[in-house]
């Protein structure tokens, strides 16, 4: 198979406004007949189920949770980006595009990235007429927030939570149309197959969680949005079902995997306490505008923080970035954590931490308050309790999140933060049209690679979900299902679903025969510490070509000493995780070879052997300006390359000093 | 290491939703006070797993207290001792040594058990699917300053709109009523101009699913409300009792 | 379904029927209690038995007594078929149950309307049979004022009276505020002012109510 990415002609400012108008239209009565199954119910997938539907097509929505509301898009908390311009900071849809690609190190395409910024502000008002509470100002007009690697204010945010509320407005989109009978929802459903027919997507076997018994759906269409797979590293901030099972599937049914090696470690978020940790929660990027990011200037000094007096404080992130200071993006500070944390300058218990301070943003909002309320002569006390208020007002829901966790009250103590796997970049690889290589397969959201390159921005993930769901898919579905149209469904007795069902059967069975001992867990922790110690935040070569032998030797293992209770034929949590661990022991070697492969540093993606003088990302673009599209096969991967072109961009060393 | 606890954890375990169901006793050795009650599960499950019996099925997701999956009945309360937190929040420092939890499945008829501690919550769905939402298209919508909602307007429906749809309302509810996760949805989109022109029909259609569910009437006891992990207030309940007066007196279509 | 009977055949419509003959109870409580107190004048009963008189006497409040009699049982048998109703919608009861996030006379407004229903017929039996359907009072054989002496003479019933005060202070401390949040009276302004009516009002007037038995029994009242 050839890699196509079917960019359309033309300047960049008109390329999608000229394409939409050409994308060949389906009759409403055609629309009719034509199913399309939508995989996944976060922000990706409730709003092209939902659009979709509304559109006329057979819809029918899959998630392997209780209900498509818990998807994980729910706890993004932060914001979502859009160029509206409303602050008059000098924001646009140029800059929002050049934002995200130099954000990405230059390793995006401009296309996707250029119609991403284009269709942003439409997306707030999607949401706004939806019902989404967004912050609003006292003038009653929407509220904007600073975030990490831009200069201007173009973060809609709903205090903490907007992942949450953008979830639920595309919910009840969704819902809406399941009341309406246009989609069909099918709830704790795990997709565990997908179905071929003459090398086109066709259906999918997905397994009732309940009644554990496998289904067979048929479709013209599948839409994978079935997130990422950040939990490969077992501890992220996913959440505890976040899996890449159905992508791995399609996948290996030959559908290439785009970038896996570029994942995002989010610098804040709340350090491992110890062995039972389940997972790491994080703490929204947004408090880099208020906190302060610093260490000891001593290492190993065991100081309160509090006893540690202002000079002998090292505010690295200012120090090193003077202009962007805290607000560097992800990678950067997260790189730069670590740093210090492995140079012994680390905090806490563990000193894999660093501090974030409230105390001086908290001290500047209490001196505006004591003016704004006319206090004459505020003493310190006074100013900080003002200044605590302000800040309770902003993030009151993270600061008790904190607490809750560690113990720590984080409006008397500086927070503890360690970056943690929180999103990968890479995925499915899709063209223009957000098809993979497989006809009628489609990936949106984080389950495809395509728009943010090798490191995320703050508060671009929940754009991308929701601008492939609700404006791009709809439109370019059409070019596929257009062709369709003379295809009536196709019986689910077709060999194609019988032996697709037989192998999913067969691999299930697997599982609870081998009766090992050894839970999946064990396997999945082993893993993560794999991946984490090195393919995660630093890689080099000899360590990749460690991991990728120790990988093959635990797959072994896990195939011959896991043990799984219960049947297949019941509700079995441990089943589902088996599968998807076995799942994220292949992923796990691909992602190396992959950071192998590219011997260059870009964004997410820091190979040691690649540096500045300063240690800072030293990228290859001679080299390394691709795509790595990598297509499987029985014995070994095979690495296509989508060469990136940059035609609007001039592409330059990437720095926030 | 030192502060550690054992516990005893009395465990209601229910091969699904025919099962006549049990409590179980489990031993928990070495618990450390930094562990979620969650992570104390996984250990329970993972001793279960080696000795070769059936691990404890409940439900989860995020652990991180916005998803809303979690769902234990712990010590007689829906989400544990705390307020204001949902159970994967719960960590271990609010029990001490020699402790003995009880833990339920929530308790409604509207939410049948499936297996151990997870129940069906589907029902909350078919309500959002009966009214839950503004009928606008995508594609329809004007520019979003277009128009203009106070902040105290924005704030009150974002209070009503945080609610996670756990069912911990209904499950501490005498009557397990949803009326306050039902009210938490309809206010949110009541106070909002977005929401106003389908409000008399939104308050009919899901408070007649409401019903068509099984869930209780109000008596308004408040323990909703006191064990909501988001802490949706009473006056949403009374909102919707008013909206609902009002749509069926009042309104001509209704 | 019309509008009318789709509201009175929901949750809400049921509890809206709750709260509204529960609030027209307690405008009847009011005036039985504001009658009933003029025998702390201690004046013989004279103006009581005016009261009593005007009160049985009057065609308006005669009316009034036909609706109240069917508030009553509405609100009786609304109240019981709530409690099945709600009962049926928890099928499965806790273990164990802390209870501590609200009150317990809050969830037990059932058992207390009918420790208040059955004190009612005894109570009825006592005054509003004889009055009505003997000739006792119209005959002029005695007055309402000599037949509470009467009643009140024995201890026990003194004690029964006393005792269901108590279980309408409870009923009343939840439903009087419980009626306004059930009908959509909630204001931010106003809503603290009638729970803190509420209170007091389910105090003072069981109060008084008990007072009566009491006041009569130890004879404090001549």
């Amino acid at each position: 198979m050839s890699i196509n990415s079917n960019i359309p002609e033309g300047p960049l400012e008109t390329k999608w406004t000229k394409y939409k108008s050409t994308i060949p239209l389906v009759n409403p009565s055609n629309k009719r007949n034509l199913e399309v199954l939508v995989i996944g119910s976060g922000l990706a997938g409730s709003s092209a189920a939902a659009t979709l539907a509304e559109m006329g097509y057979k819809v029918k929505c899959f998630c392997f949770q209780d209900s498509p509301r818990r998807a994980h898009s729910i706890a993004a908390q932060g914001g979502i980006n859009a160029a509206k311009n409303y602050q008059n900071d000098g924001d646009s849809v140029y800059r929002l595009f050049y934002d995200t690609i130099k954000g990405g190190d230059y390793r995006a395409r401009e296309a996707n990235v250029y119609r991403l910024a284009e269709i942003s502000p439409n997306i707030i008002d999607q949401c706004v007429a939806q019902g989404v509470p967004f912050a609003r100002e006292y003038g009653g007009m929407l509220s904007n927030r600073s975030f990490g690697g831009t200069q201007v204010q173009r973060t809609f945010y709903a205090a903490g939570q907007t992942g949450q509320q953008l979830l639920l407005g595309a919910y009840s989109a969704l819902e809406r149309q399941i009341g309406m009978g246009t989609v069909e929802m099918y709830s704790r459903h795990e997709m565990l197959e997908l179905v071929m027919i003459d090398g086109k997507a066709r259906g999918i076997i997905a397994r009732n969680l309940i009644t554990g018994k496998l289904e067979r759906h048929f479709g013209h269409a599948v839409l994978m949005c079935t997130g990422g797979y950040g939990n490969v590293f077992y501890l992220s901030t996913n959440a505890m079902g976040s899996n890449v099972t159905a992508a791995w599937k399609v996948h290996k049914k030959g559908a290439y995997f785009g970038n896996p090696c570029f994942t995002q470690i989010h610098p804040t978020c709340i350090p491992v306490s110890g062995d039972h940790q389940s997972k790491l929660t994080l703490m929204s990027e947004s408090l880099r505008n208020d906190g302060r990011i610093w260490v000891p200037k001593k290492a190993g000094d065991t100081r309160k923080a509090s006893e540690i007096p202002e000079d002998e404080r090292d505010y690295y992130l200012e120090r090193r970035y003077p202009a962007f200071g805290n607000l560097v993006p992800r990678d950067v500070a997260s790189r730069a954590a670590k740093e210090r944390c492995d140079a012994g300058f680390g905090v806490g218990q563990s000193k894999m931490a660093v501090y974030l301070d409230f105390k001086f943003n908290m001290m500047r909002y209490g001196r505006v308050e004591a003016t704004k309320q006319g206090i004459e002569n505020p003493g310190d006390d006074q100013i900080l309790a003002l200044g605590k208020e302000v800040v309770k007002e902003k993030y009151g829901n993270l600061f008790d999140m904190y607490k809750q966790i560690t113990g720590e009250d984080p409006y008397e103590v500086p927070m503890r933060i360690y970056p943690a796997v929180h999103y990968t970049m890479g995925g499915l690889w899709v063209d223009y049209n957000l098809m993979t290589n497989i006809p009628g397969l489609y990936a949106l959201g984080e389950a495809n690679f395509s728009d943010h390159g090798a490191n995320r921005l703050g508060a671009s993930a929940l754009m991308q979900g929701l601008a492939d769901g609700y404006f791009v898919i709809p439109y370019t579905i059409g070019a596929y299902l257009s062709k369709e149209i003379s295809t009536k469904a196709i019986s689910v007795d077709h060999p194609a679903f019988e032996e697709a069902e037989n192998s999913v059967r067969e691999k299930l069975g697997k599982f609870i025969s081998i009766k090992g001992s050894k839970s999946v867990d064990h396997f999945h922790k082993k893993l993560g510490k794999i991946m984490w110690d090195k393919c995660g935040m630093a890689r080099n070569e000899a360590g990749l070509k460690e991991a990728i032998e120790e990988i093959k030797a635990l797959r072994t293992e896990f195939w011959q000493d896991v043990r799984v209770p219960g049947s297949i034929d019941e509700l079995n949590p441990e089943l589902e995780k088996a599968g998807r661990v076995a799942d994220f022991i292949e992923l796990g070697e691909l992602m190396c070879m992959d950071a192998l492969d590219r011997n260059e540093s870009c964004g997410g993606h820091f190979r040691e052997e690649f540096q500045t003088e300063e240690g800072e990302a030293l990228r290859d673009d001679n080299a390394f300006s691709y795509v790595s599209a990598w297509q499987y096969g029985e014995n070994n991967w095979t690495l296509h390359k989508e060469e990136l072109k940059f035609e609007n961009i001039k592409i330059a060393q990437r720095s926030y000093k | 290491m030192s502060g550690n606890m054992n516990l005893t954890l009395k465990v209601w375990r229910q091969k699904n939703s025919s099962d006549k169901g049990r409590f179980e006793t489990y031993k928990m050795q070495d618990i450390s006070p930094d562990m979620s009650f969650l992570e104390m599960f996984d250990v329970l499950n993972e001793q279960l797993i080696n000795t070769g019996e059936e691990p404890v099925v409940f439900d989860h997701d995020c652990r991180e207290g916005i998803c809303g999956m979690c769902s234990m009945y712990i010590n007689g309360r829906p989400h544990g001792p705390k307020d204001a937190i949902t159970t994967c929040q719960l960590h271990m420092r609010s029990f001490k040594d020699g402790d003995i939890i009880v833990v339920e499945p929530w308790r409604a008829a509207a939410f049948p058990v499936l297996k151990d501690l997870a129940v069906d919550r589907s029902a909350f769905d078919r309500i959002i699917a009966a009214g839950g939402f503004v009928s606008v298209n995508t594609g329809n919508a004007q520019d979003g300053n277009n128009l203009p909602i106070s902040k105290v307007d924005a704030d009150e429906a974002f209070a009503s709109a945080a609610c996670i749809g756990c069912g911990a309302c209904v499950a501490a509810c005498k009557n397990a009523s949803a009326m306050l996760f039902v009210s938490a949805k309809v206010n949110q989109l009541s106070i909002l101009p977005q929401g106003k022109p389908e409000r008399m029909q939104r308050v009919r259609a899901m408070v007649a699913q409401m019903d068509k569910e099984g869930f209780g009437a109000c008596t308004n006891t408040g323990a909703c409300s006191a064990e909501c992990p988001k802490e949706i207030s009473l006056s949403n309940i009374a909102a919707l009792n008013r909206e609902f007066l009002m749509a069926n007196l009042i309104d001509q279509e209704g | 379904m019309n509008a009318l009977s789709f509201l009175l055949n929901s949750t809400i419509g049921k509890k809206i029927v709750m709260g509204l003959t529960g609030l027209f109870l307690i405008s009847f409580l009011l005036v039985h209690c504001g009658v009933n107190s003029l025998i702390f004048f201690n004046d013989g009963g004279e103006l009581f038995n005016e009261g009593a008189e005007f009160m049985g006497t009057n065609l308006l409040i005669r009316t009034v007594e036909i609706l109240l009699f069917a508030g009553l049982i509405l609100h009786s048998i609304q109240g019981l078929y709530l409690v099945y109703l709600n009962r049926k919608s928890r099928n499965v009861s806790y273990h164990v149950n802390s209870g501590k996030n609200s009150t317990w006379y809050s969830k037990s407004m059932g058992l207390l309307g009918t420790l208040i229903l059955i004190f009612l017929i005894l109570h009825l039996k006592h005054f509003w049979v004889t009055s009505r359907f003997t000739d006792q009072i119209t005959g002029g054989y005695t007055t309402l004022f000599d037949e509470m002496k009467v009643v009140f003479s024995e201890l026990w019933v003194v004690i029964l009276y006393v005792f269901s005060m108590f279980s309408m202070a409870y009923h009343l401390l939840h439903g009087f505020q419980s009626a306004f949040q059930t009908l959509g009276l909630n204001h931010k302004k106003y809503t603290p002012f009638i729970k803190k009516l509420g209170f007091w009002f389910s105090i003072i007037l069981p109060f008084l109510f008990a007072m009566m038995p009491i006041s009569m029994y130890l004879g404090w009242i001549e």
